[in-house]
This record gives C-alpha cells, structure tokens and sequence, in this order.
C-alpha cells in the first residue's frame, strides 16, 4: 500500500484526501495551520460561482462548471449549507453592457445554466435596493452561496473516517525526490517520507513547485478585504450581485452569506508576505466606497466584523493542476484562487482520479459514509429542541446567546473527526462567537469546554493555534512575581 | 410540552429582574417566576467586586456581590422562585407567552399575564469599531476581562492598552494593575470621557495612568497574540490625524467603547425601540408598545449606577403586579421630547391623568457647565434642575412631582440651557 502526502489542508487538499480515500494507501494531510481550512479556505466570498467569469479553454472554466454543478448534491451528502440565491451582475454604461454580453456568450460557452442579460427595469424589479442608475445586468441563475470552512471540515471529516490521518501546525520546508525512489519532505517537525507526494499548499504552492520543477511558478500573494454585517430581518438583497468589470478594476461583491450575514468586498491587493490578512483603512474604505455604486445606501451599521483572506493568483492566470512535471510520483494544484472553491469539488475528483489510474491505486470494497454534523440548535423547531434536550440535556445549556448554540454542539464540535482545538475553530464548526457580541459572552466558557474535551489547562487554549493564547496566567501567578 | 401559566414574569435575575420581583410579590402576586440563564442570579454585579455601589439606595458603600447579596436574600425571604440555567429563547408578545429551555427542565412554554424584560445589555464589540489590523488573540471587551480575573482568576494580559472610558474600561483599568499588569494609556476617541468623574479619579489618576482624549486605535498588531497598537489623535470630525500616531507594545487591548441594551428578544415580541436608547419606548409605568410586556435596568436604557436600576425596576414590577391583577387599563398619553443639550429621555410617553411622581431620565448630548435643565409642558414651565456639570457619561435625572405630572396636557420637552 503506497504512502501519500499531501501538503495543505485548505478546500482543495481536503477534496483531493477526500477522493483518495476510496483506494487502498496511507495517506497523510499535513499542514502548517493549528485547524484546516486556515489559510484562503477561511476567508473568501463563499460563493460557488456560475462559471461565466474564466475564459472557456482554461482550467478554470471548465472546473469551476462542473464544480458548482456537484455542489448541491455533495453539500446535501456532507450536511454543508448551501443555497442557490442566482447573481447579478450590473452594468451602468454602454461599455459595460458589450462587457456584459461578452460574459454572457462566454458562459454559455463555458455551460452555464440559463445565463442572460437582462434590463434595468428587471434588475430593479429583481433587487429593488440596487442603484438606481444601473442599465443592464447579467443574470446568472444558478449563482449559489456556502461556508467555505463548512464545506472543508466536511471534506476532511469525510476523508478521516476513511483512515486518511490529519496532522496540524506542522509546516513543510523542503520536499526532495531520493535515491530510494520516495519523497523525502522535510517539515518544521522533522522529516516524513512518502511514496507519492501533492502540493496543495495554497500561497505556498509555488514555493514547493520550484523545488520540484525547473519551469517556475510565481504565485502573487492577493489580499481581499471585507466587512461582515450583522444578520438583520430583511436584507437588503437576496442575490449576489457583482460590479461589471472595468478598466478600473473588477469591482468588489455585496451578497448575502449562506447564514444570512451580509458580506461586502473583497479589495484587491498585491502583497508581500503570505501571511499578513491584517486589514487596513485604505482597504475597507476601498471596499465601503466600491460598495457603495451597487447598494447607495450601503451602511456599515452592524458591522460584525472586518476580516481579510489572501488569494494564491499565477501569474499565468490559471489553475495549474496535475502531474509535476518531469517528476516521479508528484502532483500538484498551484494557483488555485477565484473560483477555487466552486472548482474544488471537480478538482478533486479529477486529480483524485488520475492519481489513482496513474499509480494504479486498488479501489476500496467500502467506503465509510460521511459522520454529518447534527442539526444546529439555531435550525430546530420548538418541538425539535425538546427532543433534543431531552435526548442530551447538554442542548439546554445555552452557551452562544447571539447565536443561539449549545454545549452539546460545542462538544461535538471538538469530537468531530477532525475536531476542533481552538476557539475560532469552534467558531467555524458551530458560529459560537460568531455574532454580534463577538464572543464576549461566550468565549470564556467555550475555552472551558475545550480544555475539559483535550484535558489541556485554560492556559494552554488558544483563539487560532501557536502563540494565541487567551491567558496569560492566574491571577496567583501574577500577584506571585510582582512579590 | 410543558406549558405553565404564571402572573407575572421577570427575564433576568440581575439587579433589575430581582427588584421588578420584589416589588411585584410585595404586591402581593404569588404566581411570580424569575428567569435567569446563568448558574447564580445576581447579573454582572457577581464580576463587579469593586466598591461604590448603593450610595443612593442604601446610604453605604458596597461592592457588587455585597449589592445583588441584599436582593437576593430579599427574595428568599419573601419565596420567590429563580429558575438559573435557563435560557429564554422567545417572547411572543401578543399571546404572552414565553419559550425557555434548561437543561434540567428542557423545553418549557410559560404564559404570564405580564412580563417584565431585565436582560441588561452587553457590550460594543472590536467590530462595531471598525478598527483595522489583525485578528489576534488578546483583544477583549472589558466585561470579559473582567469575568476571567474577578470570576475565574486568570489574567487576560500583561501590558494593557485601553480603548474608550467607560466605566468598565475604568475599573478593569485599575483592577490591571493592582493585579500586576502594567495599563499603558486609556484611549478615548471623544473630548470628553464617558465614565463617571469619580472613576476617572480613583482607577486612572491614582495610578498615574495617562488618558489620552481625542485619541483612538488605527492599527492593531500581531499575528497570533497581540504585539502593539497603534494610537493617533483624532481631528474635530473624529478623523485621525496623520502623523500624531504613537507606538504601545502591548499584549493585550481591553475595549471599553460602550454598551448595548439587549433586546433581540424584545424585538422578536414586538416591542418598539427608540433609536437613540436601543432600548424600548415606554410610558411612565414602564410599559413598553406592547401591552403587559415592562421593561427596566439597562435593557430599557443604559444606566450609570446600579441604584437607578432598582428604583426604575421597583417601578416596572408594581406595574406588572397592577397589570397582572386587570389595575392598569390603557389611557391617553403625552410624549415626552428631547429639546436642546438631551438625548434619549425615558420614559418616552406620561398617562395623562397619572399620579405618582416622574423621574425624567436622559444622557447629555455634550459637557455643559453650570446649566440648568429646564422641563416644559407646551409652554408652561413645569420643572428646572441647576447643575454644575452636565456630562454624557453621567446620566441626568429630573423629578417631575405627582402634583405636576397630574397636570400634564401637551407634550413635555426636556432641555439643557447654558447659564
């Protein structure tokens, strides 16, 4: 049974694990982070988008298509929130709306369902909150919203069951093919070995590639800023809607998010460290003034937070995916940013199944189906609350109040198969914290619980892994040094 | 489903669900129910382990236990019961009925004949500030703060920067250091500092530690634990100013940028909010739009001292009990406005016809020196109250008498006037 490892742990390297999973190997997730999904996986658009935006003939056009088309069923499979609000994309000017035709035939001839340009009067009928001046706008139907966390738990929770082994906060370094016919990855841990390596190391993914192939790869570190609003009583619209790309630049996205929150960005900036998802004044004013020529009344009022991701763009344009070239045993997804998470599904079914044919993997006699996650507190009728209590009285103590989430969600959270270890890591499984105190209320209590679940001292609890410590101390400690 | 009917109920059993139940069973309702989704009652008085509270209401200086001690015992004395672990998921303000759940008792329905909102309120977020930067480990509101050292015993940080005066941010402040942390500065964006006077003296000048006003955060740094902030002068618009920033490094950010009265609950009942209090609109029985359904503490508005709570809540809890019994039947009312200097009066509406006495309650819009409020009933004077500062972190009273408030036939008007 052949080894492999695959490097990064974000939305595509879960999916690559999750398709492997089904064939006879050892396989091995490791990635740098304290949780997966905890690099561009984390924080994007959630949007799993129709596929009239990438250029037909590219790897993108083609993935992101049949991605979203998986999406529905595969969300319905794993227990991940998916819905299908469609999009708009708005046009003002005469320039704009040839823009827009153009995309429309490109969608077509990417596949897209039902995709259309349509009238002002239309637009304003659809979304009436939309600005008043706009012309023109593509419609694309099947446009749909997920948790882009969500859906990377449920992939690596999936491929756990199935054996695969995931190890965290452990970052790889060197990759090197040896004399001995295997890969040799040295890590900041020490060195793993593995017959058959893949490089889905998100903005690290170049890094990793250069090492293994002369013809390089150059990935710019892309931030995007946002402001996450408040779920209020009507939002302000029902559909993603876009801005029509312009010369001035691609415009930035007002939608609504799968849990009813209000999204507003991204920015777009170039960057030099992969690792700075600071946000900055210039970037959300950048992204309030954008905002502002879709939705004018755009308000930050409710604002819940303000957070950025950092998209790993090549500089080629396109998702690079496949064999490692003029390598044994190597393969590899660089540059997978926009729409990598619509295109996930399809990419790891595709590589999933390459790998396989290639290496000549023996397919499985069972696979185990996914463990889904229960349905949350938040989603119960009345009288599907009191089951619950009274089937695990933990469902009545009520730990998130803005959110509405339990104890009992909070545990099975940190028991999932690829559980939870830090605070934002339940915040992403259950959105304990996630609303509008921001984990004031609940923060000090879900630490509790993570302790109790890991047996580790509430000093040890961390908000993301590493360094993040919520405690610095007891006050004993503290009194003690000061003498 | 258990379905329960009671007379009067009270959502929270801090100090202004505990004194709305007092005074209701002292009127003599028996089927009365407090409930509160934490394990003790008592509210955030329980964290609040500092002195100074029930100057006004018991003529000495308690801390917060010692203040939430006396109306708890008041309660068991006089048998009410206090349902804790218990988490109300829902009013329904039209059929009176509330959805609780508990993991002693699970789902519960429980009917009243009236109900009286005490959930207190909650603080303002990082969010809510739009404050740039990263999203670290080591930022927290000052109540959370606040519950790991005072409830928990753990220290949150080392170097502490402060963001905002309230009275909270003020206390922890203090609170830091005598616990050994070193509090570098507190920060407030206005000119003016929205605690208490008597704060500002005792938790940050007896510790030499610098407030600096018209100032606020710009940047936040650290990638997985807080390293600095970033502070700057902020210009009349409350713009920063480039070129005034100042460097602190330090581990940890407490905020202290405001409360929030918390009514998701209320409005899920129904119940009409003013913009300017976050909280309810009432009349002078507490009643909010919604008829039996009372509100008081700082769920109904935001109050300084604890004392104000239990006056109002008494008020809100004879309410309930008159209501409960059929007493309080409907009537026409005044409204009462904010004039020049006043923001957020409560109540908002007076009964025409009503006999008790009124206290006029509001935050000053700005610092006013040696003023005077002056209340008017269309033209007519009916009440004026000198005083040597008005301040928005201080909330103003005025008492309008029972002989003044039977008299009332227009609309009132609160306002500030320079002498």
């Amino acid at each position: 049974m052949p080894d492999i490892l695959i490097i990064g742990a974000g939305v595509t390297g879960c999916a690559v694990a999750r398709v492997l999973s089904r064939y006879e190997a050892r396989i091995t997730v490791i990635d740098r982070g304290a949780d997966v999904a905890e690099g561009a996986s984390k924080a994007n658009s959630g949007i799993v988008h129709a596929g009239f935006d990438a250029h037909p003939g590219t790897l993108k056009a083609a993935l992101n298509v049949e991605g979203a088309k998986m999406y529905p069923a595969l969300c319905q499979e794993l227990g991940v929130p998916y819905s299908q609000p469609g999009a708009l994309v708005i046009g003002f000017t005469e320039e704009d709306r040839a823009t827009l035709e153009r995309l429309v035939k490109q969608g077509i001839e990417n596949g897209v369902p039902g995709v259309r340009l349509i009238e002002r009067d239309d637009v304003l009928a659809m979304e009436p909150n939309t600005n008043p001046d706009v012309l023109c706008a593509l419609y694309a139907p099947t446009s749909g919203l997920t948790s882009p966390y969500e859906m990377t738990f449920a992939l690596a929770d999936h491929a756990a069951v199935n054996g695969v082994k995931f190890v965290l906060n452990e970052e790889a370094e060197g990759v090197a093919y040896g004399q001995d016919g295997k890969w040799h990855v040295t890590t900041d841990k020490g060195e793993r070995v593995c017959d058959i390596l893949i490089n889905c190391a998100g903005v690290g993914s170049a890094n990793i590639h250069n090492m293994m192939n002369s013809e390089r790869l150059e990935i710019v570190d892309r931030r995007g800023q946002y402001y996450l609003l408040d779920r209020m009583a009507t939002l302000p619209f029902k559909m993603t809607m876009f801005q029509c790309p312009t010369r001035m630049g691609k415009g930035v996205l007002v939608s609504p998010t799968v849990h009813g929150n209000l999204l507003l960005g991204p920015s777009a900036e170039d960057i030099p460290d992969e690792l700075d998802t600071a946000t900055t004044a210039e970037g959300l004013k950048f992204v309030l003034d954008k905002s502002r020529l879709t939705w004018p009344k755009v308000t930050t009022r409710g604002t819940i937070t303000n957070f950025s991701g950092i998209r790993a763009h090549e500089k080629n344009g396109d998702f690079v995916i496949g064999a490692v070239k003029g390598c044994k045993n190597a393969y590899e997804t660089v540059g997978i940013e926009s729409p990598g998470l619509s295109a996930a599904p399809a990419i790891g079914e595709r590589l999933g199944a390459q790998i396989a044919e290639e290496m000549g993997l023996a397919r499985k006699a069972e696979i185990v189906p996914p463990v889904r996650r229960s349905k949350p507190f938040h989603e119960m009728t009345t009288e599907e609350r009191a089951e619950a209590v009274a089937k695990n009285p933990l469902y009545g103590n009520l730990v998130c109040r803005c959110e509405v989430v339990t104890e009992a969600e909070i545990r099975e959270a940190i028991r999932r198969p690829v559980g939870a270890t830090t605070i934002d890591g339940v915040k992403r499984r259950t959105r304990a914290g996630m609303g509008r105190c921001q984990g004031g209320f609940c923060s000090p209590r879900v630490a509790e619980i993570i302790a109790e679940e890991l047996g580790i001292s509430m000093l040890e609890v961390t908000k993301c892994g590493g360094e993040s410590r919520l405690l610095v101390g007891t006050i004993h400690d503290a009194m003690k040094k000061e003498g | 489903m258990k379905k329960r009917l009671v007379d009067v109920l009270v959502i929270g059993a801090g100090p202004a669900g505990l004194a709305a139940a007092i005074a209701a069973k002292e009127d003599g309702i028996d089927n009365l129910l407090v409930l509160e989704r934490e394990h003790n009652p008592g509210g955030i008085l329980r964290q609040c382990i500092h002195n100074g509270f029930g100057l006004h209401r018991f003529k000495e200086e308690l801390t917060g236990p010692e203040y939430a001690q006396r109306d708890i015992d008041k309660a068991a004395e006089l048998g009410i019961e206090i349902q804790t672990d218990t988490t109300v998921l829902a009013v329904d303000g039209e059929r009176h009925l509330v959805t609780c759940v508990s993991s002693r008792h699970g789902v519960e329905l429980i009917e009243a004949k009236a109900i009286v909102l005490a959930m207190g309120c909650r603080e303002r977020p990082r969010g809510a500030l739009g404050t740039p930067g990263t999203r670290c480990a080591g930022i927290y509101s000052a109540g959370t703060a606040q519950k790991f050292v005072n409830l928990e015993g753990y220290m949150p940080g080392k170097r502490v920067v402060i963001l905002g005066s309230g009275d909270i941010g003020l206390i922890m402040a203090r609170r830091m250091t005598l616990q050994g942390a070193k509090v570098l500065a507190c920060v407030e964006l206005m000119p003016f500092s929205s605690g208490l006077n008597r704060n500002i003296v005792q938790c940050l000048n007896d510790y030499n530690i610098p407030l600096y006003l018209s100032h606020t955060v710009v940047d936040i740094k650290g990638r997985e634990r807080l390293t600095g902030v970033t502070v700057a002068k902020v210009d009349e618009n409350r713009q920063p100013i480039p070129g005034s920033e100042i460097e602190f490094d330090c581990d940890t950010l407490l905020l202290s940028v405001g409360l929030i009265p918390e009514n998701e609950l209320s409005e899920g009942a129904g119940v009409k909010l003013s913009p300017l209090t976050s909280g309810a609109e009432v009349d002078d029985t507490l009643q909010t739009s919604v008829p039996g359904v009372f509100a008081c503490g700082n769920v109904l508005h935001v109050h300084d001292l604890v004392d104000h709570v239990s006056n109002e809540s008494f008020k809100a809890g004879h309410a309930a009990a008159a209501y409960a019994r059929g007493g309080l039947t409907p009537g026409v009312t005044v409204q009462v406005l904010d004039g020049d200097g006043v923001r957020g009066t409560v109540p908002q509406f007076i009964r025409k016809g009503a006999s008790d006495s009124v206290d006029l309650m509001f935050r000053p819009s700005g610092v006013f020196r040696n003023a005077t409020c002056v209340v008017t009933c269309g033209e007519r004077e009916i009440a004026r109250k000198k005083a040597m500062i008005f301040t928005p972190g201080e909330m103003a009273v005025v008492k309008l008498k029972p002989e003044v408030v039977a008299g009332l036939d227009a609309a009132v008007t609160v306002k500030i006037e320079r002498s």
